[in-house]
């Protein structure tokens, strides 16, 4: 009896964040216990470590593949491995309760995989297996059947949209990179991954940093550069580290370095590791970095890929921009632009988190409406709570309301509501989110990360902020909706670059929406979501209170006071709204209002 | 040349030009506060942005090159709210002591603020606290002033090619300071003084003198070396209250630490100011007529020639000498003396 035994165990940074190398240790450990090593049971039985395959929630993730059939198991720890062993490797039988039920699997089969769909099935630090399923041949093609013109045409055929937040078409950028006349241009990967919960970029380089190698490499032949950069940040060391590794089995294999493929196109590729500020994701604050200045942007035109690193012409693309390349070469733009809305081709990598019951990675074809996406994809509201709004965008996206829950998810459909694609991060907000407070939280980041160069972003920011704590915090004037309208509105138009144009986004997208709200907090003091803990008042319902005294003890200022077995008070003088008490009483007799 | 239309004028300009270039010429008045014609645009202060028929949102004249046929319109409501607001928001960080400031009168937030009638800002919040590091012996600095222009780090960096000072912070911390938040330590020209739009950066020797009222303004050439930069110097009866330059001099403007800073001597009362001699050997120096001068050291130097040979005698010329003179002096040596022992303090 032969049989081929693939393990594979989820190393991306949320499986080796919820054990996925204990896991993979214990594998190793109970095989060569129990000898499965051994030519009478197993032939041969690889352990894998794979990237990141979008369900992050269930990590560890493991797959167990025998001969053609796989099965997956969610949430294992190394305790449980002895038995997967035993029942299922050895004796054949999977342990039912512990694989993945329908939802992971609905979870899958809404997705178009373009970009993740070999994520979880290939190692990462292993240039054969890219090449086993084909990795590297749209790189050979291209260079050796395809002109520079020919390749920038086929990239505008397939109406390749940038990734990374504007949606320029990419094609299109290439073509202006390359009319210039230079003795040097660059290519730039930009893997400066800064929004807040946004990880697809560190999934993509985690799970098949080869396919961005390549990507690179078509589209430094297309526009001429001979070097390049992956300027990637530092809280990234996985990343960093694939990186390495396949840059250097690149160089190896012949497809960077002189002469790629036996053709007389030479490039080299460097990292460059980013300190970690948001606004050296704007790409003209990313070149000065690259240069050695303080991360700020400068004013455009001219654009970079006129004007850009060291002054020579530039072409910066976004990790799944570039790792969307090699499929349009292999299977041509006429697949690519079969998939997707109107104006928006191909498919989205989308990080999808909040309050949701399927949170992770996931990747759907342009124009799939948000409904779709939140109720079979996500599969719902975490407890069957009310469906609010939906963040888009990072944190300088829009909320998008309920009446919009039809809406395709594409560029144009996005900007329509005021929202936008940005990097592809969707928090889901249910009842229970305050949305002014919700502003304030995208605008206490965005306010912190202002470079502040300019003056409507570095104080505009600030000054919205500001007003903003005031309306949670009870201090709201009427006239703030107007004054926060109207300074969101300047914020935007007047701001240098993308971070500061966009960074109103989540007030203007708030008032529009859910005004009442604002006006709840000015008019009423009150917040109808029940978050802003200086608009509550906490009292005990006398009906429910059975005097256990759990709220008594759990209040830090003693504003509770009430014999055992008594109905307690509180003291609103001394309240500091802290909320502990609320979280203390199992009888529900602790109100906030 | 490209041919392009201002608020409906048609103006040329030569290729590489700005649309902030191309406006002066028309002599349409744009607002600035980040700009100076001298240095590299920045693009920062946002006043000077434009609508341009094409582009989705203003954009920035001073840094906006030029294009053929592009329409360019300066001012519109939309525009005058932007600018408005913008000076709002720097108002609203600023401290509203005009009154006692030392760069009242010669300040461009002063102006805009005057410019657009904002006798407060709607924005209260925050303003900056920045501890005060000030032991250096000539440039004054008040954080709490500074509105990020740049000016003073790119004049810095570009004209005088020292980098003395940088960025620290993001947002709304951020703040221009020498390395590690120390106390500055360059080669104090003043430039940035020069540059500052703001009573950010000042002279320490300004303070105790009048701002503007009372002053007195004299054009003069500098005396310190042979470039012969012009100032104006700033008087106060027979005090000099500061030193300026003029932009459109031949040293546009640009002056070095001695120039700016090294007036003290005008009215010290130990400058000479009449030749001294030596008449008997041990005895004190005194003053003594320039024929008188002249004459004593045209026979020193004509004697020990004639007693010890052309070669015994040496000269050695003052960087404050201008080339002219400069030729004189070597001439009187070479031809006059007939030596080559001649020689320049800039050249050791």
């Amino acid at each position: 009896m032969s049989r081929k035994i693939t393990v594979n165990v989820c190393m991306g940074t949320g499986g080796i964040a919820a054990g996925g190398s204990t896991v993979m240790e214990a594998f190793r450990q109970e095989f060569a216990e129990v000898g499965v090593d051994n030519a009478r049971v197993v032939e041969k039985c690889r352990l894998h470590k794979v990237g990141c395959r979008g369900f992050c929630a269930r990590d560890v993730l493991v797959d167990i593949a025998i001969d053609d059939q796989s099965w997956t198991y969610q949430y294992v720890d190394e305790k449980m491995v002895k038995r997967l062993v035993a029942e299922h490797i050895l004796d054949n039988k999977p342990v039912e309760q512990w694989l993945v039920g329908d939802d992971y699997h609905t979870f899958h089969d809404n997705q178009e995989k373009i970009i993740l769909g070999v994520l979880g099935h290939i190692d990462p630090e292993s240039i054969d297996e890219y090449i086993g399923i084909g990795g590297y041949k749209a790189a050979e093609k291209v260079l050796a059947t395809m002109t520079p013109q020919d390749t920038i045409e086929e990239i505008k055929r397939s109406g390749l949209r940038g990734r990374g937040g504007a949606g320029f078409p990419t094609g299109l950028k290439w073509s202006f990179c390359a009319a210039n006349q230079a003795d040097r241009r660059y290519i730039i990967c930009n893997a400066d991954e800064g929004d807040p919960g946004a990880f697809m970029d560190r999934s993509v380089i985690e799970g098949n940093p080869h396919a961005v190698i390549e990507g690179m490499i078509i589209g430094a032949y297309a526009i001429g550069a001979d070097t390049g950069y992956i300027y990637i940040r530092a809280e990234y060391p996985l990343a960093v580290q694939r990186l390495k590794i396949a840059l250097a089995a690149a160089k190896e294999r012949g497809f960077l370095g002189k002469g790629i493929c036996g053709s007389s196109f030479d490039l080299d590729l460097k990292i460059k590791l980013g300190a970690g500020a948001f606004v050296c994701g704007e790409e003209t604050a990313l070149i000065a970095s690259i240069e050695g200045e303080r991360g700020m942007p400068r004013a455009k035109p001219p654009f970079p890929a006129n004007k850009g690193l060291w002054g020579k012409p530039t072409i910066i693309n976004n990790v799944e921009t570039l790792a969307n390349i090699p499929p349009i070469i292999n299977r041509g733009a006429e697949w690519f632009t079969s998939i997707g809305s109107e104006k928006s081709k191909g498919t989205k990598v989308i990080a999808l988190t909040g309050k949701i019951r399927n949170t992770g990675l996931i990747e759907i074809p342009m124009g799939m409406p948000l409904k779709k996406i939140i109720y079979d994809i996500g599969g719902g509201i975490e407890g069957d709570r009310l469906f609010k709004a939906v963040q888009t965008g990072g944190p300088s996206g829009g909320c998008i309301p309920q009446q919009h829950i039809d809406l395709p998810v594409d560029y144009e459909g996005l900007k329509s509501v005021g929202s936008m694609m940005g990097s592809g991060g969707m928090v889901v907000l249910d009842e229970t989110d305050c949305m002014v407070n919700i502003a304030k939280f995208f605008l206490t980041f965005t306010q912190e990360e202002s470079c502040g160069k300019c003056v409507p972003c570095r104080i505009g920011t600030k000054r919205l902020l500001e007003i903003l704590t005031r309306i949670t915090e009870g201090e709201g004037k009427p006239s703030d909706l107007d004054l926060l309208q109207e300074l969101a509105e300047d914020v935007r138009d007047a701001s240098l670059c993308g971070l500061g144009m966009s960074a109103p986004n989540p007030v203007l997208s708030t008032l529009k929406y859910f005004r009442h709200e604002y006006e709840a907090h000015i008019f009423q003091k009150k917040c109808p979501a029940k978050v802003c803990s200086k608009l509550l008042t906490f009292y005990i319902r006398p009906d429910h209170c059975v005097g256990c005294g759990a709220c008594k003890k759990a209040c830090a200022v003693k504003a509770i006071s009430g014999e055992l077995k008594q109905v307690h008070q509180v003291d609103q003088a001394l309240c500091i709204k802290c909320g502990s008490c609320f979280d203390a009483c199992k009888f529900n007799a602790v109100i906030k209002e | 040349m490209i041919s392009l239309t201002i608020d409906n004028q048609p103006v040329e300009v030569e290729a590489g030009a700005t649309v902030l270039e191309a406006a002066r010429k028309l002599r349409i008045d744009i607002p600035t506060l980040c700009h100076d014609s001298r240095l590299k645009p920045h693009g920062a202060c946002r006043l000077c942005i434009v609508e341009i028929a094409g582009m989705p949102k203003p954009v920035t004249s001073c840094t906006t090159p030029a294009t053929e046929k592009m329409v360019v319109t300066t001012q519109s409501a939309h525009l005058n709210r932007l600018r408005k607001t913008t000076v709002e928001l720097l108002l609203s960080d600023h401290p509203n002591d005009c009154m006692i400031c030392i760069g009242s009168g010669d300040c461009k937030l002063q102006e805009l603020a005057y410019r657009f009638n904002l006798r407060g800002s709607r924005f209260r919040g925050k303003m900056r606290a920045h501890d005060r590091i000030d032991e250096n012996p000539f440039v004054q600095r008040d954080q709490n002033k500074c509105v990020l222009c740049g000016l003073c780090v790119r004049v810095c960096e570009e004209i005088q090619g020292v980098g003395a000072i940088g960025y620290a912070n993001r947002g709304f911390e951020s703040k221009i300071t020498p390395p590690f938040e120390k106390e500055l330590s360059c080669e104090f020209c003043g430039q940035c003084i020069a540059v500052c739009p703001t009573g950010a950066l000042s002279g320490k020797l300004w303070v105790g003198y009048p701002r503007q009222q009372g002053l007195e303004k004299t054009e003069t050439t500098c005396s310190y070396c042979g470039c012969g930069c012009n100032l104006t110097l700033h008087t106060y009866g027979k005090s000099i209250a500061k030193v300026t330059s003029r932009q459109d001099n031949h040293n546009r403007g640009w002056l070095c630490v001695k120039g700016r800073f090294g007036y003290e001597f005008v009215t010290s009362n130990e400058r000479l100011t009449t030749p001294l001699i030596r008449r008997q050997k041990g005895g004190s120096l005194e003053p003594a007529s320039w024929e008188e001068a002249l004459d004593l050291v045209a026979s020193r130097l004509l004697d020990i020639k004639s007693k010890h040979g052309p070669d015994a005698v040496g000269g050695l010329a003052s960087a404050r000498c201008t080339n002219e003179e400069g030729y004189l002096f070597q001439k009187m040596f070479r031809a006059g003396i007939g030596t080559n022992n001649v020689d320049h303090c800039a050249r050791y």
